[in-house]
């Protein structure tokens, strides 16, 4: 097998196992730039999976094959709503940020399953009839090489992702929405004293990672898994998370490492077609963005700077 | 209600009643708006949790492994850190103790001492990773130990597989010398599958409160809790502090694991998704205040409700999820003690 | 009615507890730089915070060149021409100058913030105002001067008419407060008003036309600057005379306690803040650091203490080398340390007093058996040390945070002393606190010198440094670079021997 196949596998398969990482983990630079922990990704994602799934299942029948898209939106809607409760307990209530998001996670898996038994009364759903498909990018695709390894089986949602990632990046560091949003997490007083309304910052940041979060769900639902059951969603959202920090809070940090985890990923998955990588046990691949992760705050890969005003709820008047 | 408010103490410890009351009544009103009949949800859970003596053998057992998550947590917390790795060490300490259990030949005496210091040991060294990073490096625990809870899933399946397969995705049995499972209690409790590991944690409860309250070692470990740069100006070792604080957080973890190990199943599954014992755990500490014996009646309630899921399920109809969607609530009510104190303050400026 | 810009009336804020402002009104004319002076906690910040829009005031109005107004928030204060210098600045560290002027009030182009563009204007204000800054430099690479630079930019890329300043020099260089006092010089030539929030009279005698005195939350009045004289205002400030003399006897140093040679500690950044330093206590002496804050006191004390690595050099105590010893040995070898900042320091503040008293003791006995707490001990003591020290708590029982300033430094000074060391840091031992808990600590170290220990004092307040020591070290840029007789020197010399002058001693006197 020469090294361009194996490339015209591992890079579609890295491209759809990644865009809902992408997507979850531009949501959680949102939030934490603002400010605010969100380890309930999990949760906000999980909810956005069993969202996307629902509205298919429900709108299938009369929309056909544009289902799932309409699905996403559906489900960003969700979450970023969901998002909500995180936003009240760890802004307006001062609870603390990682414990909310802990409850944000459970509330999530119990509120989507309950729901599931109430409505199919089973503990999954039914498989969606429309997915969102991998497919071959027009004449793109009929490039030599480069068309067989990016532009080939691999699902519209993930070039939209990278797009997105670009149009976040664009939004925090060139608009002044994106300067107040930074300015509110490192120096939430300072950005107050200027007129900048801290909380109502710090809310957008939280709902727009709901919203971001509830989209990667959908699309790994819709995308990977085709049906919503409770463990649709175990770790990706975590995995977002960890992400977004190994790309140091950076947009485009966020989008690379959530490609490169993805990578790894879909080498744990894909490697058995490889030859050199059948050797090492599969084991090692799914650990490595935990490792990498570590690593990566500990500074050996470059050390990880969090947003300053990280984690502490903002009150007027102290200092 | 002005003495309320004031005493901090009488206003921390009734704040995770009135959390756990709130959670109840969102949860019946959702057993409302779902069709459901809230009475019959409610006592159905009763009779799950406490309803016969075959069932509170369930609960107590249920709460065996949560007191110790619990304990870890709340450890950690009373430090100043946020253990949410209490899953990864759970999972790394029951692996050791079935290893131990079952690769060792002891008599009872050492054997199960053996297999549960050895799960221990595995717990507070996954604890001790992420303290070290922390005390070294500055690295923040939480991200540290979320990682962690991967790497022990993945890895200890895999070892599962490669070392100690007995087929049917489960571990091989640990020796009858290794075991906690009572016939004595079982049959106390009609059948129940409580086992000694409740004596254990209540042990280890003791030992934490006996360790925070009445040692040096707990006097220091709540000072850099609270205010490193005091500790340190003090003469105190703040990274050892931290790590140890992590280690023994991780050992009760570990212990939690053990519990499972050579308790309830005497085995390990080959696990592709998380216990939730270690999640759980996180909201025992927080609702049993951190406190070693509010931790013992937290980890009770959680375990009963849990056990009881399914009664409620089969007698009322309920999904049992609504249980995950209680505990959450009152995760939320607790951890927002903000809107507690608010809404007592107005009640109290009212009744003036 | 004569052009006042700014009128605060009958002011009252209340804050749970306490009444932090109780009728006070204030009344500022245009051009003119307006002090308002108070002791710590008297109650200034809280109004100017109102005029800010940071809180709401229960009762009061205020007006604006005659107009009544309701600021509810920074952005209405912004549109009325108010602006403010805060004494902690606002800034954000890893943003450039421009991106902190700028916050709240961008330029933009279809979205995009034009940077350039606001540069310019930045570059522009900065060379009519002569405030020197680079625009595209980053707040933490810039000197605290030019980031206070950038803090009064904010204000006037804002278009302010009316500029406070809240203690702006606390933390600069006796040649940044020469620039910043001709700063303001000039911007009332170009028709600014300034209100000025300090507790230094010096300052206000230098640059003030009017001062209005707030006393324990209370409007006391308003004097003419001209009129007046730094003892009324003293008097007006606490409400009583006060005697800026400190009563005491002649020193009797004896043998050397404490001896530093050749010290070199880094910072946090790795520049050597205190560089080849050296110097000695004797016994039954107070020996006063005078020196502009940043120039290595800090790590100098830490460097004593332990808390952080000495790079080279020694510090020996009574003969004995404790360099780069464990912070606990240093203190078992005799060394107590009132350190700058007791909230981050010198107290567990969720901890109750009786907790705090065995902070650096808990571990012995009898406090400790083998590992085992006695709380019987340790109330024991701590009743005796509240008893003693007069620290006004309600119990021993009681957390640390409950109390204020002042008592919670009684109880710092209480433990410290209570351990009887050779030798004894009291560093920034009174700041922040009233004149009343002020004469008390300093009578305390007044007698821990007569009892014949070594007093090593660290302050940024000139005048405490000359009434309290025997002997003036001064520090510039991690060196001793002079020491003097506070009996033979002046404010003047001691200014410039700070901002780092080369003047031989023997030429001034």
């Amino acid at each position: 097998m020469s090294f361009l196949e194996i490339l015209a596998i591992i890079i579609p398969a890295a491209l759809y196992t990644a865009a809902p990482l992408v997507f979850t983990a531009l949501g959680g630079v949102f939030s934490e730039r603002s400010g605010v922990v969100n380890i309930g990704l999990e949760g906000l994602m999980l909810f956005g999976a069993f969202t996307g799934v629902l509205t298919t299942l429900m709108i299938q029948d009369t929309v056909g094959a544009a289902s799932p898209w309409i699905a996403i939106l559906a489900a960003a809607l969700a979450s970023g709503l969901f998002s909500l409760l995180h936003a009240v307990a760890s802004i307006t209530l001062r609870a603390d940020q990682t414990v909310s998001g802990v409850a944000i996670n459970f509330l999530a898996a119990g509120l989507s399953l309950f729901l599931i038994k109430k409505i199919f009364d089973k503990g999954q759903t039914d498989f969606v009839q429309f997915r969102i498909n991998k497919s071959d990018v027009p004449f793109l695709s009929d490039i030599p090489v480069i068309g067989d390894i990016f532009f080939s089986r691999i699902p519209y949602t993930s070039y939209l992702a990278i797009l997105i990632a670009i149009l976040v990046w664009y939004i925090i560091y060139k608009t002044p929405f994106g300067l107040r949003m930074r300015a509110v997490g490192e120096h939430p007083m300072a950005a107050d004293t200027m007129g900048i309304n801290v909380t109502r910052m710090r809310y957008i940041g939280v709902m727009i990672s709901g919203v971001f979060a509830g989209i990667g769900g959908a699309v790994y639902a819709l995308s990977i898994s085709g049906n919503f059951t409770g463990g649709t969603i175990s770790g990706q959202g975590f995995l977002a998370l960890a992400a977004m920090i190994f790309g140091k809070w950076h947009p485009l940090g966020a989008m690379g490492a959530a490609l490169f985890f993805g990578f790894a990923q879909s080498l744990s998955i894909t490697g058995a077609q490889i030859p050199l990588l059948k050797e090492i046990p599969s084991v090692f691949l799914i650990i490595a963005p935990y490792v990498l992760t570590i690593l990566a705050l500990t500074g050996f890969v470059g050390r990880a700077e969090a947003p300053k005003a990280l984690g502490t709820p903002y009150e007027k008047g102290k200092r | 209600m002005q003495k309320l408010l004031k005493n901090e103490k009488l206003f921390n410890t009734i704040v995770p009643v009135i959390a756990a009351v709130l959670g109840m009544v969102v949860g019946a009103i959702i057993m409302l708006l779902g069709n459901y009949d809230p009475v019959a949800g409610f006592s159905a859970l009763f009779n799950g949790m406490f309803g016969s003596p075959k069932a509170v053998g369930e609960t107590i057992r249920a709460a065996s492994p949560l007191i110790l998550a619990g304990l870890a947590v709340g450890f950690a917390f009373k430090a100043g850190l946020f253990n949410i790795g209490v899953e990864g060490q759970l999972l790394v300490g029951w692996l050791a103790s079935v290893w131990v259990g079952y690769a060792f030949d002891l008599p009872t005496v050492l054997h199960i001492p053996v297999a549960i210091l050895a799960a221990a040991l595995a717990g507070g060294f996954w604890g001790l990773i992420p303290g070290f990073l922390k005390a070294r490096f500055k690295v923040h625990e939480v991200i540290v130990t979320i990682m962690l809870n991967y790497v022990a899933l993945y890895t200890t399946a895999a070892l599962i597989k490669k070392y100690l397969y007995a087929g049917n995705e489960k571990s091989y049995k640990v020796d009858g010398t290794a075991s906690l499972a009572s016939p004595f209690l079982s049959s106390l409790t009609e059948g129940s599958r409580l086992h000694w590991g409740i004596v254990v944690a209540i042990i280890a409860a003791i030992i934490m409160w006996f360790i925070i309250e009445k040692t040096s070692l707990g006097y220091e470990l709540r000072a850099v809790g609270i205010n490193q740069h005091a500790s340190m100006y003090a003469g105190m070792n703040v990274p050892r502090n931290i790590m140890m604080s992590m280690v023994i957080s991780g050992a009760f973890a570990g212990t939690a694991g053990a519990m499972e190990g050579l308790g309830t199943f005497q085995n390990m599954t080959v696990l592709s998704a998380f216990t939730g014992t270690g999640f759980d755990g996180i909201a025992v500490a927080l609702l049993g205040a951190n406190n070693a014996f509010g931790i013992i009646i937290a980890a009770v309630l959680f375990g009963g409700l849990s056990t009881a899921a399914p009664q409620m399920n089969f007698d009322a109809n309920v999904p049992s999820e609504l249980i995950d969607i209680i505990i959450a609530l009152i995760i939320f009510f607790v951890a927002s003690s903000y809107l507690i104190r608010l809404i007592l303050t107005r009640f109290s400026k009212e009744g003036k | 009615m004569q052009g006042f810009v700014i009128e605060m009336l009958n002011i009252r804020k209340e804050f749970p507890g306490i009444v932090a402002n109780d009728n006070i009104t204030l009344q500022v004319k245009k051009g003119e730089i307006h002090a308002l002076l108070g002791e710590n906690g008297a109650g200034k910040s809280t109004l100017m915070n109102v005029l800010f829009g940071l809180y709401q005031p229960e009762k009061g109005e205020i007006r604006v060149k005659g107009n009544k107004v309701n600021i509810t928030n920074p952005n209405i204060a912004n549109e009325l021409g108010i602006g403010m210098v805060h004494q902690h600045f606002m800034l954000v560290h890893n943003f450039t100058v421009t991106e902190n002027i700028i916050l709240g009030s961008e330029p933009t182009k279809g979205g995009k913030i034009s940077i350039d563009e606001a540069a310019e204007k930045i570059a522009d204000l900065s060379k009519r105002y002569g405030l020197a800054v680079d625009p595209y430099a980053k707040i933490e690479d810039i000197s605290v001067g030019m980031q206070q630079r950038v803090e009064i930019l904010k204000t006037l890329y804002r278009g302010a008419e009316i500029l406070i300043f809240d203690e702006p020099t606390a933390v600069l260089t006796p040649q940044e407060i020469k620039e910043l006092i001709q700063i303001m010089s000039r911007l009332v030539e170009e028709g600014k008003s300034i209100i000025l929030i300090t507790h230094k009279l010096k300052e206000i005698m230098e640059v003030c036309d009017r001062c209005t005195v707030i006393r324990k939350g209370k409007g006391i009045g308003t004097v003419n600057v001209s009129e007046s004289n730094p003892d009324e205002l003293a008097a007006l400030m606490v409400g009583r005379e006060v005697h800026f003399k400190v009563e005491k006897k002649e020193a009797t140093p004896k043998d050397v306690v404490l001896d530093i040679d050749q010290l070199v500690v880094l910072d946090s950044r790795n520049i050597p803040s205190v560089n080849g330093l050296k110097l000695d206590v004797k016994a039954g002496e107070i020996l006063g650091i005078a020196g502009v804050d940043g120039n290595g006191q800090t790590e100098l004390i830490e460097g004593i203490t332990g808390l952080r690595k000495v790079k080279s050099g020694s510090v020996k105590l009574n003969g004995k080398d404790i360099t780069n010893l464990p912070v606990r040995k240093v203190t078992e070898s005799g060394i107590g340390h009132i350190p700058q900042d007791r909230h981050k320091h010198g107290l567990v503040l969720d901890f109750s007093i009786g907790e705090n008293m065995v902070l650096q003791t808990y571990y012995q006995k009898p406090y400790s058996n083998s590992g085992k707490l006695n709380f019987t001990k340790i109330y024991d003591k701590a009743r005796k040390l509240i008893s003693e020290y007069d620290v006004r708590t309600p119990s021993e029982f009681t957390p640390a945070r409950a109390l204020s300033g002042g008592n919670q430094q009684k109880a710092i000074i209480a433990r410290e002393v209570d351990r009887s060391p050779d030798f004894l840091i009291a560093a920034q031992p009174t700041r922040g606190l009233d004149v009343g808990a002020i004469e008390f600590i300093h009578s305390k170290l007044i007698e821990e010198r007569d009892k014949g220990k070594a007093v090593l004092l660290v302050s940024f307040e000139l005048e405490e440094v000359m009434n309290l020591s025997d002997r003036i070290a001064v520090i510039y840029e991690g060196k001793i670079v002079a020491i003097v007789n506070p009996k033979e020197t002046n404010e003047q010399e001691l200014g410039l021997l700070m901002a780092g002058g080369k003047k031989e001693r023997e030429g001034v006197s």
